[in-house]
């Protein structure tokens, strides 16, 4: 709008009017936004609990959330959750013991010790990394992983937990490095002046103070990284044996919870038990994940709050 | 020049040694010690040289002032007291710098422990994100210090002599982040005192303070100097004529051309009769 000089002072006063207005629409629009998504979060737990009902009504919650055996096509047939769920953290613990040291080694070498095209290499390489589609990893994985595993421990088979956990770790190391490569870039030159001009190595400087200094955002890379490593389907149904034994060391085969649902939707009859049993371990696997979530969430908001401070 | 010389001798007698970690301060002649010795130093960066031909004396325990207009490479200079150059890539310091007769910048010597003697205090204060206690104990700490008592002493000389000890004693568990601008730089202070240093080096460390912060750093540092050499970089004329025993003048005076000192010298004597018209045309605002 252009600004005349005979522009009285109302027609500046109904300009102003009309950037508010605009403003609000923005806002809205925002708020619209930030709502979807908590509509559309509510309505898969919804979705998925009303899919979920008739095995709840039918098996009771309890009974499959504390069963130890998986027999859903036996006679019998038995529900019970504990060795999809057990199966699923076991493979996931592994890839967390694998992500956690190398993601944030990798993450503290790129932003604090790696300069000019070393640097763009190795970031390119991470983020081709993630672009990598998770059956190619669980080729990978059949191909090299398994038979090594199993000369390596002297297993009769490669297809374990350690094996699924080792290749999930991989996968989540992309996100757990550029999350945490932001945080530890975004921690102030200044400080890192500041330890060494007391004398401290770049190495101390990094452990010292550049790495609690971004502490809050590494946590956020390691969550994301559990969540896909806990959400991740088709590498670990190539990898992990799927038998739905609960496991006792990371040496056994296991089934995770989405391995099940993968394997065994396509077969079971549209809106029977099965179905229905099938959608419930769907909605623990979300509730796992959004317990993951809040978790993350409430910690970083603690961190958040004392660095305000 | 009698001054220099008498400086000089006194700085061939105190070797560099890296074993000074837990000296005290003392008092006393042969203690004397952290005095600078600059000859034909210069800096570049990538091809562009941006000092050259820098040769002063900086006295033990007394402050120096570096002043200058903006961008004329005083940072750059101070940084090369404790070859915090060295941590920017692609920067060559040329000539010779000498700490207590010792070259800074011979082979055998770790830049690590040059600048446990030669702490440095930044233009904005950049505490760790820690407790006030964990600040000051940081550089201690990297000397391998550990036990509590003595930390506990250590910190409370460096906050004392930060003049900071007062408003905070009762809070050293206190988030750094939680002080006022003035009490963090003067924290950072108290850091660099702690791990005992001959000299400090300071980069405009009032410049981003209040008027009765800055006069609480100007305190501060007079209340060091028979301690500790002091080279501070100002951009306040009136500062560096309260507060140093010496000044030195430089000056880039075209950008084809390095910086170079145009007159070092007893700071009375600079700010009431300089030698050169150009330091006279800066004192007194001219240009710069
Ligand atoms: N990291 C760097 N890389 C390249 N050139 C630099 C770098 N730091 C400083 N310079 C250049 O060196 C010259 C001196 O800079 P320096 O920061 O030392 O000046 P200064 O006197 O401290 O200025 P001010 O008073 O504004 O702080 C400037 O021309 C600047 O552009
Ligand atoms: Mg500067």
């Amino acid at each position: 709008m252009k600004v005349t000089p005979t522009e009285t002072a109302g027609q500046r006063l109904g300009r102003t009017t009309r950037r508010r207005a605009a403003e609000s629409v923005v806002r809205v629009l925002i708020y619209a936004a930030g709502l979807l998504s908590i509509v559309i979060l509510l309505a898969i737990a919804v979705f998925l609990f009303v899919e979920a009902r008739r095995s709840i009504a039918e098996v009771g919650l309890g009974t499959m959330l504390t069963g130890t055996k998986w027999f859903p096509t036996g006679t019998p047939k038995i529900f019970g959750f504990l060795p999809l769920i057990i199966g699923s953290l076991m493979v996931t613990g592994v890839a967390l013991v694998v992500f956690v040291p190398v993601g944030i080694g990798a993450a503290v070498y790129i932003s604090e010790f790696s300069a000019g095209w070393l640097k763009e290499v190795t970031k390119t390489v991470i983020e081709f990394m993630a672009a990598v589609p998770s059956v190619v990893y669980g080729f990978l994985g059949v191909a090299v992983l398994i038979p090594w595993v199993k000369t390596a421990f002297g297993l009769t088979s490669g297809m374990t937990a350690l094996t699924g956990g080792l290749v999930l770790g991989v996968m989540s190391l992309p996100t757990v490095i550029s999350i945490s490569e932001d945080a530890l870039h975004a921690v102030p030159d200044a400080l890192r002046q500041g330890s060494l001009a007391l004398g401290n190595t770049r190495w101390q400087t990094a452990y010292k103070v550049v790495v609690p200094s971004a502490s809050s955002g590494i946590f956020a890379g390691v969550m994301l990284g559990l969540g896909r490593a806990i959400g991740e389907t088709m590498a670990v149904l190539m990898l992990t044996g799927n038998a739905a034994v609960i496991p006792t060391n990371i040496f056994e085969s296991v089934r995770t919870m989405t391995g099940t649902i993968a394997a065994e939707m396509g077969e079971v009859v549209f809106g029977g038990l099965h179905y229905s049993v099938l959608f419930s371990v769907g909605l623990v696997l979300f509730g796992i994940t959004f317990v993951i979530n809040l978790a993350a969430d409430l910690v970083l908001e603690r961190q958040r709050k004392r660095w305000r401070r | 020049m009698v001054m220099s010389a008498v400086l000089e001798e006194v700085a061939m007698e105190a070797p560099f040694s890296g074993t000074g970690r837990s000296r005290t301060y003392a008092e006393g002649a042969e203690e004397i010690s952290g005095s600078f010795s600059l000859t034909d130093v210069s800096v570049a960066y990538g091809n562009e040289t941006v000092i050259a031909g820098v040769d002063m004396l900086v006295p033990s325990r007394a402050v120096t002032a570096l002043i200058g207009p903006s961008g004329c490479g005083k940072s750059t200079l101070l940084r090369c007291f404790n070859r915090m150059n060295d941590e920017i890539g692609n920067v060559r310091v040329g000539g010779t710098i000498t700490l207590d007769g010792l070259d800074i910048y011979q082979k055998s010597i770790d830049p690590v422990d040059l600048r446990m003697r030669v702490g440095q205090v930044f233009q904005r204060p950049n505490p760790f994100p820690m407790s006030i206690y964990d600040n000051v104990a940081f550089g201690p700490r990297t000397q391998g210090i550990r036990k509590r008592e003595e930390l506990d002493a250590i910190i409370e000389d460096a906050l004392r002599d930060a003049a900071l000890w007062e408003e905070v004693q009762n809070h050293l568990k206190k988030h750094a982040f939680e002080l006022s601008g003035g009490q963090q730089q003067r924290l950072c202070i108290a850091r660099a005192l702690a791990t005992r240093p001959e000299v400090l080096l300071m980069d405009e460390p009032a410049s981003a303070l209040d008027p009765i912060s800055t006069q609480q750093i100007e305190d501060t540092i007079a209340e060091l100097k028979d301690r500790v050499t002091i080279v501070i970089v100002t951009h306040n004329m009136q500062q560096a004529a309260r507060i140093s025993d010496q000044t030195a003048f430089m000056l880039r005076e075209s950008m084809d051309q390095p910086a170079h000192l145009v007159e070092v010298g007893d700071t009375k004597r600079m700010f009431t009769n300089p030698n050169d018209k150009r330091t006279e045309s800066y004192i007194t605002g001219r240009f710069g």
